[in-house]
């Protein structure tokens, strides 16, 4: 171990006061710096900020973006999700490869290239996606990426790949993405011009339960996806009792199929950091968390740069506004590539600098959150909606919409669809409606919330977008006459087993085996009973689990078991020979080839 | 009406599990008062004549006849019985399962410090139905509606599960049936 290896670990952990629940900030550094976290590393980082080894080293092994072992200087990760696989990930795959003589999960043998695949990094309406190193690529061809890693071969940075920039902030140069917006149609609330500060400053003139008052009285509901309402859930925050009382911002974005943060925090960062401040003044928190996903690493110094404006301009730091009395900052808390840490409460383990683990409910995060306390978890889009209640008033936000919904919802659409991209439309908008919008038109089913939600088809193309009928965070992907929809679920369960954090029998095994039983069908090797199965393996492991990553992961067996059951019944065939998992010519492999004679009651 | 059939067959058993059947003594009167035995080592019956209420399998599947067996077992009978620890577990003959196939046939038949083998070759005739990779239990080869655990399990307990499958009454299984040490 060198000196100098030595002083820079340190320096990373002094750099955060050596205080062990800064581990995410660390740990990312120092992958950042050195292309993995190494046993010596995790040594040094364990003694400097002295806490046992272990720690370290779980947090280490928990996060998809961390490593043990070296990474190449240039990380490649290809986005497989299901939107991906049906716009060219396996060409792309193999084409890489091929290329590097190297497999995913594997590095070159000059330490220079390593691949790796991830689940949705948030551009599904511009796949094929993958990320090399943080900087992220889309509709990216076979021959682009050839050129890519021909140039990166030749000594290219990535972030000199980039052949134009994408629309909007996206070509603001603390952004250079080349990413493109794609916002098809504005609404009143997010998407509206906006005048900064304005919001806030309405707030101030009010007593903080007044702004909840509002927030209530325009009904609304949390957009991340569970629906929970969000006065109430600043009113038991605000009412608790803590010393420090804590916002956090989920910007973790996690659910594939989902993009409409990444908009949001590329065109409307202002609304959200006003809607954050005016909710640290409604629950009497005075500081703020944006808990930024791994993959949008690449908005950090843009978000960075859009806090230090807003204390330039007061609407952060002491005195906001010159309201004496009322101080609020915000940080931001980078993740590294763990779908479950969009889960309020694994999200809060994650910012305190462990792994991603959910936590037993009770305590709520309202009454015990953040370090133990008080702590309001929201989604991006609730924070503006919130900004824009203050300024617009909570009676027109409350006409916009449904009775039980109100307000407008950005979906994000992809698969089979020609016009793929954000859409903000009002709550209650019909899902045909929706469909003849974005060119969906000859859909067969919708995925309508992403793997944790449901699918539907044409029959159910007449009901309505809300929290009480179609509920969804976003997520909406469109799937065409082709496609096979058993390989969907398929993957959204492959994607469950794999974001599991481990903690919950059900969950860990239970999904599992519903994909093994799947599979079995798949494989036509299924019985009628199998269908059972599934059935009442699914309603345990919702019934069962923990946090709402098992009680949601069978949603997509469920839903397509009710939705689209012939599918699985011209499959499954009663009196199969044998079980599903016995292969008689496999067991007779080793007895054939002793005896060099073939068996007399199984012929091959 | 007729009488409804059960067939019992020993695979790789030991035919302990088939004493135990016997072992419900005069209860066997009774027995063949309510059903008729179709393909059974009891009545030497070899094929089954007909379709079967209920089947009792011994033992796991060793090689590929035990494989067949099992199968026409399934075919033949509505409800499918694992009986004794080898059908459930694959018992004692599965301890070969941590062993190559070879290395057993090896020790068996050349160099097993008891073994006689001048012609030093491994009996290989075309009869002789060929071994699996290891022993299976019944279950993993076909779908098995029940399983009678015990070695073997007692009289008692196959009585109590034969007639109340026969008249389908609910089963009871008290304690000291299932207890085992
Ligand atoms: C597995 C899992 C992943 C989640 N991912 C996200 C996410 O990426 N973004 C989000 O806002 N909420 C996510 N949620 C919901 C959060 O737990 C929480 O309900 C939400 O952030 C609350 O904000 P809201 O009331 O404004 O919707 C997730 C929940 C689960 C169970
Ligand atoms: S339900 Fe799944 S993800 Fe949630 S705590 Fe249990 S094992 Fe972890
Ligand atoms: S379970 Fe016991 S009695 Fe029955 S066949 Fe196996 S060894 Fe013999
Ligand atoms: S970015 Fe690949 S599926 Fe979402």
């Amino acid at each position: 171990m060198s000196e100098n290896f030595e002083t820079a670990i340190r320096s990373m952990c002094e750099g955060v006061g050596n205080d062990k629940a800064r581990m995410m900030d660390i740990v990312r550094e120092v992958q950042e710096t050195f292309g993995c976290v190494s046993d010596d590393a995790m040594d040094l980082i364990a003694d400097q900020v002295r806490t046992p080894r272990v720690e370290v080293e779980s947090v280490v092994t928990f996060y998809a973006f961390l490593s043990k072992k070296q990474n190449g200087t240039v990380v490649f990760r290809l986005c497989d999700d299901i939107i991906d696989r049906m716009f060219g990930f396996e060409r792309l795959k193999h084409a890489i490869t091929e290329e590097l003589g190297i497999d995913i999960g594997e590095t070159t043998a000059d330490g220079r290239f390593s691949l790796e695949t991830t689940p949705c990094i948030g551009m599904c309406d511009q796949a094929p996606a993958l990320m090399i190193n943080d900087e992220i690529f889309t509709e990216v061809s076979r021959d682009t990426l050839l050129d890519y890693v021909e140039q990166l071969k030749a000594g290219i940075t990535p972030e000199r790949l980039r052949r134009r920039l994408g629309d909007g902030n996206n070509s603001n140069p603390l952004v250079s993405a080349a990413v493109s917006n794609n916002i098809r149609t504005r609404g009143e609330v997010i998407f509206a011009p906006l005048e900064c500060g304005r919001a806030l400053k309405k707030a101030l003139s009010m007593s903080p339960n007044e702004v909840i008052r509002d927030i209530k009285t325009a009904r609304l509901r949390g957009r991340g996806g569970a629906g929970f309402p969000t006065g109430m859930k600043w009113d038991f925050t605000r009412a608790a009792r803590g010393e420090r009382k804590f916002v956090i911002c989920n910007a973790d974005e996690g659910e594939p199929g989902t993009f409409k943060d990444r908009v949001i925090l590329t065109e409307r960062p202002e609304l959200l950091i006003e809607g954050m401040a005016i909710a640290g003044y409604a629950i009497g928190a005075q500081e703020g968390i944006i808990y930024l996903r791994g993959e949008y690493a690449y908005l950090r110094p843009f978000l960075e740069d859009m806090l230090q404006k807003a204390r330039n301009t007061g609407m952060l730091g002491k005195a906001i506004f010159g309201k004496q009395g009322f101080d609020f900052d915000i940080r931001i808390q980078m993740g590294a590539g763990a779908y479950v840490c969009g889960e309020e409460t694994a999200l809060i383990s994650s910012c305190e600098g462990l792994r991603g683990d959910p936590k037993n409910r009770p305590p709520f995060p309202a009454q015990k959150g953040y370090h133990g306390y008080p702590t309001s978890v929201n989604n991006v889009e609730t924070f503006c909606c919130v900004a824009r209640i203050l300024d617009q008033g909570a009676g027109w936000f409350s006409q916009i919409g449904s009775k039980g919904s109100t307000g407008t919802k950005l979906l994000s659409i992809s698969g089979d669809c020609r016009r793929p991209g954000v859409y903000e439309v009002p709550f209650g908008i019909k899902l045909c409606e929706v469909l003849e919008m974005a060119g969906g038109n000859g859909a067969v089913a919708v995925q309508i919330g992403g793997p944790s939600g449901q699918m539907v088809g044409p029959k159910d193309y007449n009901r309505t977008i809300c929290y009480d009928d179609l509920a969804t965070g976003g997520a909406m992907m469109v799937f065409g006459p082709n496609r096979n929809l058993l390989e969907v679920v398929h993957y959204f369960m492959e994607f469950f087993v794999e974001e599991s954090c481990g903690y919950c029998t059900p969950c860990r095994v239970g999904n599992a085996l519903l994909k093994d039983r799947l599979e079995r069908i798949m494989e036509g090797k299924g019985e009628p009973a199998d269908l059972d199965y599934l059935e009442d393996l699914g309603v345990t492991v919702k019934s069962t689990s923990r946090c709402g990553l098992g009680q949601t992961s069978p949603n997509p067996i469920l839903s397509t078991l009710k939705n689209f059951r012939p599918l699985y019944e011209q499959l499954v065939h009663e009196d199969q020979p044998f079980q599903a998992t016995f292969d008689i010519q496999k067991a007779l492999g080793e007895a054939k080839s002793i005896a060099g004679r073939p068996s007399m009651h199984f012929a091959e | 009406m007729a009488k409804p059939k059960i067939a019992t067959t020993s695979l790789a058993g030991c035919f302990g599990c088939h004493m135990s059947i016997l072992d419900i003594d005069e209860r066997i009167l009774e027995l063949v008062d309510i059903v008729d035995f179709d393909k059974s080592p009891i009545n030497d019956i070899k094929e089954f004549t007909g379709e079967c209420l209920v089947g009792l399998v011994e033992g796991g599947c060793a090689n590929e006849e035990n494989v067949r067996v099992l199968q026409d077992f399934r075919k033949h009978c509505k409800i499918l019985i694992s009986l004794g620890d080898c059908a459930i577990n694959g018992g004692l003959p599965a301890m070969r399962n941590t062993i190559p196939l070879k290395e057993c046939l090896d020790e068996a038949y050349l160099n097993g410090p008891s073994v006689y083998n001048p012609s030093g070759r491994i009996p290989n005739d075309s009869e002789i139905p060929l071994l699996l990779n290891k022993v299976y239990p019944c279950h993993e080869v076909v779908k098995i509606d029940y399983h009678l655990p015990g070695c073997p399990p007692s009289a008692d307990t196959i009585w109590q599960a034969l007639t109340a499958l026969l008249t389908d009454k609910p089963m009871e299984l008290p304690y000291e049936l299932i207890k085992y040490d």
